[in-house]
């Protein structure tokens, strides 16, 4: 039975990726390609509740396909974006997956924010044998043949930010809040940081894990209790507080006078766009865990902002055409982008197995400094970890980097049963 | 520590006599070198005790401090001034960096310039700097807070520094003075009180210290636990008075006229922008009187979604009375307008409106106990505008004619109340309150254009829980649902709380479909 299901499904996979083949008409590639556009989809969701992260990823896309395609575009062929709304639907967007690759037949999907939203996409890709680039950080236990993972995988941020702030220079915290939205990202980012506290020497009763429901806005009983906590030992707040509940949580710091310098709260989901709601002044010190961050200083990065704040002002996109603002998930859209170009044209064909198997080792210098390297089998980049301390106009100070770019480990060492997974997605461990 | 002692020591030795600029190889130091360098300069320009190392500190605090070449200059408005010297530098050097300060220099900073102003002729300054370091003094500031305590004289001052020296010599000393100092932590019962206790029973050997500091302990610990049940009550109080304001308004569009106003939401979202774009029109047009933009706010969303309800009403809803299914699709279709119309006009982007000054931060009324003032002033808010709504409802014309054609609506056509106009001024009095409590939320929430989304189901909640078809009811169940909110919250959670808190309802109404209070109305025919 499970043998036909596989068969069947194989074959589905086969028409898909062949209907996209000829639907490119890409039998000859590169031969007379003047004139002639290649679709790709972005699936960001344009409205709900994360539209307030995801339609910016939207607009970045778009400007490097226009960026792209002012410079002659893939193998010659401009690049034609089909931008579906998800609406912030989780169904929907496996919805809106299919429709992007058996009507439209894109040759790429850029998209998903939340991991709910790609965990939803997942078994179409797998079934349509689509290719995604997925740009956000994530908590790991995931390696698909069918997804690029560009954001950050745990080790990449949440550990080493945990570090940090147990080291002298980042306080020596004794005690840990780990406070999250309460879904899938926060909860298994909280077991994997648990464990590694506890590998620390980290007792049990110095742990306090909390959790409050999607759009939650009152933080006051929180605060306080983080407060209470406080006062048994030098203390850090871990936040995986996700979406626009982070605007009271930090007013709420704010108004309770709870200082960086005595408690500091390190967050995984707040970069400069969810900063932008927030009067930072009382805010200063807190941090941030990401592989990028608007403030620093490089030329690749440089271009980056301008560009951006250019293209911003030309399609005048609210906020942004006054206050433009950069943060690492649109980077991350920005390095797969421009890395999928790169293995196409190595590749010379649009081709989802082909592209994948270019991807790997694929290189690209990153607005974050570093020379961005696809890991050869993991499909997650190579990232470098930066901590930052927001100042009072919103930004971040950079207060500790790692030397150079991180391996992603998707499976977490911090899980038990994971150090028997393979490195690398199931299919290419099955045939070799 | 102990190495930053010495390191203050060195420093006091190497800056004998007072020079006429700073150090500079100090302050190259504090500028340019690691955590641990910067900390031991802050020690040297702090034991130097020089009048400018409180500038260049208060630089480096407020991030002014910037590095251009080998030399420091502080950086304030555009116009550069050598830090070591003091001299203006002109022009400004082009490549400038930023001297970047991480939490753990900038809280010796903050420990160093509370200590230089120890030492200030100024009595204020004195009090403040030693109310500061009362709140969690650094090790680092003890000699200066002994030299300060020399000099002082001032009765406010000085049991202040001895607290803060007692605290400070916990870890050494001599025992007498370590039980004193363990006595007097009980009396202040703040929690950095606790912690510091917590830290000298650790490991501590002598019984009579160990006694004592239990004893403190105990006593701060119960006095702390007192203080959180205050907080929790302000903050049952906070959650209740948003409710009433988010409910306040349906309960007139709902509870007295008897529309399902999905739209309600919407209308709270359209005040908040209100407030948005009238704070944006103070900050462009009048940035010296920003902080009293609020002032002109709350007139102005009350007008703007009053005025979206009556529209709402006159063209929409009016059609559509006793048939209460259509009209609840119809005010659906018409949130979603009102949302996606935002979106076009404002972006999906959350806005942000900032407090006025008066409202940021808050007061610590007991040890550990922080009202903030934007809660404080919602609270008088809500209570400024549950009075001002019933004077209108019972000593006005207005309100005597709403409240006719609720209880009897043919009989209020038969004596000449025009029941049409009635209608359409009672919906945009709701909306209207509804753009208050849109103007009120933006002080604390989110504003975006699904900020109504997040209140309308609470509002609706209030409104059936009290009671449809009259105001007291949303009161009493606005209240009561944001203190058993908050209970429930310390005690199992926020996201348990919610359930236990809807579960709750569901029974409450089973029991009781009216309400906690009933009355005859419109609704109820």
């Amino acid at each position: 039975m499970s043998h036909r299901r596989l068969f069947v499904r194989k074959i589905a996979a086969f028409a898909g990726s062949m209907a996209v083949i000829s639907a490119l008409g890409l039998s000859a590639p590169g031969a007379h390609a003047q004139g002639k556009t290649v679709k790709v989809g972005v699936l960001h969701s344009l409205s709900g509740t994360m539209a307030i992260s995801e339609t910016v990823l939207k607009d970045v896309a778009l400007m490097t396909f226009e960026e792209i395609n002012a410079k002659g575009g893939v193998m010659g062929m401009k690049i034609e974006p089909v931008v579906v709304d998800p609406a912030s639907n989780w169904p929907l967007f496996a919805e809106k997956a299919r429709q992007l690759l058996t009507q439209d037949k894109v040759a790429a999907v850029f998209g998903c924010w939340t991991s709910v939203s790609r965990k939803s996409v997942l078994p179409v890709f797998e079934e349509l044998n689509g290719l995604l680039f997925y740009p956000v950080q994530y908590e790991g236990e995931e390696i698909s043949r069918n997804v690029f993972y560009t954001g950050a995988a745990p080790n990449q941020q949440a550990i080493p930010a945990v570090e940090y702030l147990m080291s002298k220079e980042g306080g020596g915290a004794k005690r840990w809040v780990l406070l999250g939205t309460d879904y899938v990202y926060p909860r298994t980012t909280n077991k994997i940081l648990r464990a590694f506290l506890k590998s620390k020497g980290v007792a049990e009763k110095d742990i306090d894990e909390k959790y409050t429901p999607f759009g939650h806005s009152d933080y006051q009983t929180i605060v306080a209790d983080v407060k209470k906590f406080a006062a048994g030992g030098k203390t850090a707040v871990v936040s995986t507080i996700n979406g626009d509940s982070n605007v009271p949580f930090y007013k709420e710091l704010g108004n309770q006078g709870l200082k960086a310098t005595e408690v500091p709260v390190v967050a995984f989901s707040v970069g400069e766009e969810e900063l932008r709601g927030v009067d930072t002044k009382p805010l200063v010190g807190h941090l941030a865990a990401w592989n990028y961050f608007m403030s620093i200083k490089n030329p690749a990065n440089d271009e980056f902002v301008k560009k951006w704040a250019a293209y911003a002002k030309k399609k005048n996109i609210a906020g942004h055409k006054d206050k433009p603002l950069t943060n690492d998930p649109m980077e991350a859209t920005y390095i797969g982008i421009h890395m999928w170009k790169q293995a196409v044209e190595k590749a010379k064909s649009f081709d989802v197995a082909k592209v994948s198997e270019a991807m790997s080792g694929q290189t690209f210098t990153a607005p974050s400094g570093i020379t961005s390297r696809m890991d050869e089998k993991n499909h997650h980049l190579h990232k470098a970890v930066f901590i930052g301390e927001v100042k009072a106009d919103g930004q971040f100070n950079v207060v500790w980097k790692t030397s150079g770019p991180v391996k992603a480990q998707p499976w977490s060492p911090f899980i038990a049963g994971n150090d028997k997974k393979k490195d690398e997605p199931a299919l290419m461990a099955e045939k070799k | 520590m102990r190495g930053f002692l010495i390191a203050v020591m060195l420093a006091a030795s190497t800056c004998a006599g007072p020079a006429a600029a700073l150090e500079a190889h100090t302050v190259s130091k504090l500028a340019t070198g690691d955590s641990d360098e910067k900390i031991a300069a802050i020690g040297a320009l702090v034991a130097g005790a020089d009048p400018r190392a409180a500038i260049l500190l208060q630089a480096l605090a407020d991030g002014e401090l910037q590095v251009a070449g080998k030399r420091v200059l502080i950086v304030k408005s555009g116009e550069a001034t050598d830090a070591a010297t003091g001299e203006k530098v002109t022009p400004l050097p082009a490549e400038r960096e930023d001297v970047i300060a991480n939490n753990r220099v900038r809280g010796a900073v903050q420990g160093a310039l509370a200590a230089l102003k120890l030492v200030s002729p100024d009595r204020a300054t004195r009090l403040a700097a030693a109310k500061e370091l009362a709140g969690g003094a650094d090790e680092s500031v003890l000699p200066l807070v002994k030299k300060a305590l020399e000099k002082e004289g001032d009765p406010a001052i000085r049991p202040l520094l001895e607290q803060i020296a007692a605290t400070l010599e916990l870890k050494g000393g001599a025992k007498e003075s370590r039980i004193a100092a363990i006595r007097m932590l009980a009396q202040s019962g703040s929690s950095n009180a606790k912690t510091l206790l917590l830290s000298a029973l650790e490991g501590e050997k002598d019984e009579d210290i160990r006694l004592a500091a239990q004893a403190s302990l105990d006593r701060i610990e119960g006095r702390l636990a007192w203080n959180q049940r205050a907080g929790l009550l302000f903050a049952g109080l906070s959650l209740g008075s948003i409710l009433l304001l988010a409910a306040l308004g349906l309960a007139i569009t709902y509870g007295l006229m008897g529309v399902i106003n999905m739209a309600h939401g919407e209308l709270i979202m359209i005040g908040a922008y209100t407030t948005y774009v009238v704070q944006n029109l103070f900050r462009a047009q009048a940035p010296g009187a920003f902080d009293w933009y609020l002032a002109c706010a709350v007139p102005a969303s009350f007008v703007v979604a009053a005025a979206v309800g009556m529209i709402l009403e006159r063209t929409v809803i009016r059609w559509l009375y006793g048939r209460p299914l259509e009209t609840l699709l119809a005010t659906w279709g018409i949130s979603l307008i009102l949302i996606q119309g935002v979106r076009s006009l404002f972006g999906a982007q959350n806005v942000q409106v900032e407090n006025p000054a008066f409202m940021s931060g808050g007061i610590e009324v007991l040890a550990d106990v922080v009202l903030p003032w934007s809660r404080i002033v919602i609270i008088f808010f809500a209570l400024g505008v549950v009075a001002l709504m019933w004077l209108l409802l019972t000593r006005t014309r207005l309100g005597l004619y709403i409240r006719t054609v609720t209880q009897n609506r043919s009989m209020a056509a038969c004596v000449g109340v025009p029941t049409g106009r009635v209608d359409t001024w009672a919906f945009g009095l709701g909306s209207g309150i509804a753009g208050l409590a849109g103007c009120a939320l933006s002080q604390i929430g989110n504003v975006g254009p699904d900020l109504g989304q997040s209140y309308i189901v609470d509002s609706f909640i209030v409104v059936v829980f009290g009671g449809v078809g009259q105001l007291a009811g949303a009161v009493y169940a606005a209240l009561i649902l944001g203190l058993s909110n908050k209970m429930l919250e310390s005690w199992a959670g926020a996201v348990l709380a919610k359930i236990a808190v809807l579960v709750f309802i569901i029974f409450f109404i089973q029991r009781r479909p009216q309400g906690m209070f009933a009355l005859k109305g419109r609704a109820v025919e």
